[in-house]
């Protein structure tokens, strides 16, 4: 359930579209149990395309589970290779890659 | 993320300051949803069940590559758009979860009882059948909806299902029609459609199951039924019982012809 990478060009443009599975606890919600359910987030979000860093990102508990980042970019190819790396306060890591159709 | 939430938070914001005219709140809320549309979190529900669909689980350590869902076993391409109907195994009129828990018990060993006490994934707890079931109704994008009547046992459905929504029951003697059978319609921030017109029935069927983006979750068309006769005050409804299925048949024939655009996303 890792994540969905969608990267579809018209024209020169780009569009990008990421849906990445995390359930981003801000860490003020409690469970059923009355216990506040610890946050757990994702605070590092990068995207590069074709080896190029495009998106170096900073999140916070804003952002709601399941993070979908939509972005437009100039200058790719079909066929370049759309990476997502992100990394959330537990420490722990993703990574996703779609190739650029168009 | 944050700048669609602001955003999001002022076509809402205009929407009421501005004027209490129907036409602007339904424009906003129509604004709202097609920002939403922008990237749906079911997909990931669906690469789930994808991959739980072939995977060995249960008693019998079997997959459910040899599910029957109409259209010949393992055959899920298009097999939701043709669903709820008879089969002949079970002599029943079933919807698509009904006949997912059919072969998770016959192929897989699971207890239906089991399976069904609780199947709807909470904040705490996840549902296997909601993966499933995403998984199956994406493999039906831009299929036709396209319910028959051929087995009396479906006609009767349909016209149960008919009743149905017209029974008034509750302790606000409400039935699916109170609601449903109205145009213009809405309940605070929710448009309700006219379930009795055919384009009214083909945009609410044709948008479920759906991800609610303010619970998380993955919804499906039992849940959603079971939701309404909750706000109805009703008895809650066994899932899978045959009311349920027969207002999922009654909805499935009234929304004929509308192609099918895979899971929804709802507020």
């Amino acid at each position: 359930m890792a994540m969905r990478i969608r990267a579809r060009m018209k024209g020169d443009i780009t569009a990008v579209t990421a849906i990445i599975a995390h359930p981003m606890e801000t860490g003020l919600r409690k469970g059923s149990d009355g216990k506040l359910i610890p946050a757990h987030y994702i605070q590092e979000l990068t995207v590069d395309v074709a080896g190029q860093r495009v998106v170096d990102s900073r999140l916070n508990t804003a952002v709601s589970t399941n993070p979908v980042l939509n972005f437009k970019l100039k200058g790719a190819k079909v066929g370049d290779k759309v990476v997502v790396n992100w990394v959330d306060n537990l420490g722990e890591k993703g990574t996703g890659e779609a190739a650029v159709t168009g | 993320m944050k700048y669609r939430l602001l955003a999001a938070a002022t076509a809402i914001g205009l929407g009421l300051a501005v004027t209490a005219r129907a036409e602007d709140t339904a424009a906003e809320i129509q604004q709202y949803r097609q920002m939403l549309t922008d990237g749906n979190p079911a997909e990931l529900f669906e690469m789930e069940g994808e991959a739980m669909w072939a995977t060995k689980r249960g008693p019998k350590h079997a997959t459910l590559e040899k599910c029957d869902l109409g259209l010949g076993p393992g055959v899920v391409k298009g097999a939701y758009a043709q669903m709820p109907r008879y089969f002949a195994d079970t002599k029943r009129v079933e919807d698509l979860e009904s006949r997912l828990l059919t072969c998770m018990v016959d192929l897989q060993g699971f207890d239906r009882a089991q399976l069904s006490k609780k199947p709807f994934a909470t904040a705490g707890h996840k549902s296997d059948i909601e993966a499933l079931v995403a998984y199956v109704v994406g493999q039906s994008r831009g299929v036709p909806m396209h319910v028959t009547l051929n087995r009396p046992e479906e006609k009767a459905a349909f016209e149960y299902g008919r009743e149905l929504f017209r029974y008034r029951a509750g302790p606000y003697d409400f039935a699916c029609a109170t609601c449903h059978a109205e145009n213009g319609r809405r309940i605070r921030m929710q448009d309700l459609p006219n379930l009795t017109t055919t384009i009214g029935a083909q945009r609410a069927y044709t948008t479920w199951p759906a991800y609610r983006v303010s619970k998380s979750l993955f919804r499906t068309f039992e849940w959603r039924i079971n939701d309404c006769f909750r706000q109805q005050r009703f008895p809650e409804p066994g899932y899978t019982s045959d009311a349920a299925i027969a207002l999922t048949t009654y909805l499935a024939v009234l929304a004929t012809g509308a192609p099918y655009q895979g899971p929804g996303i709802k507020r």
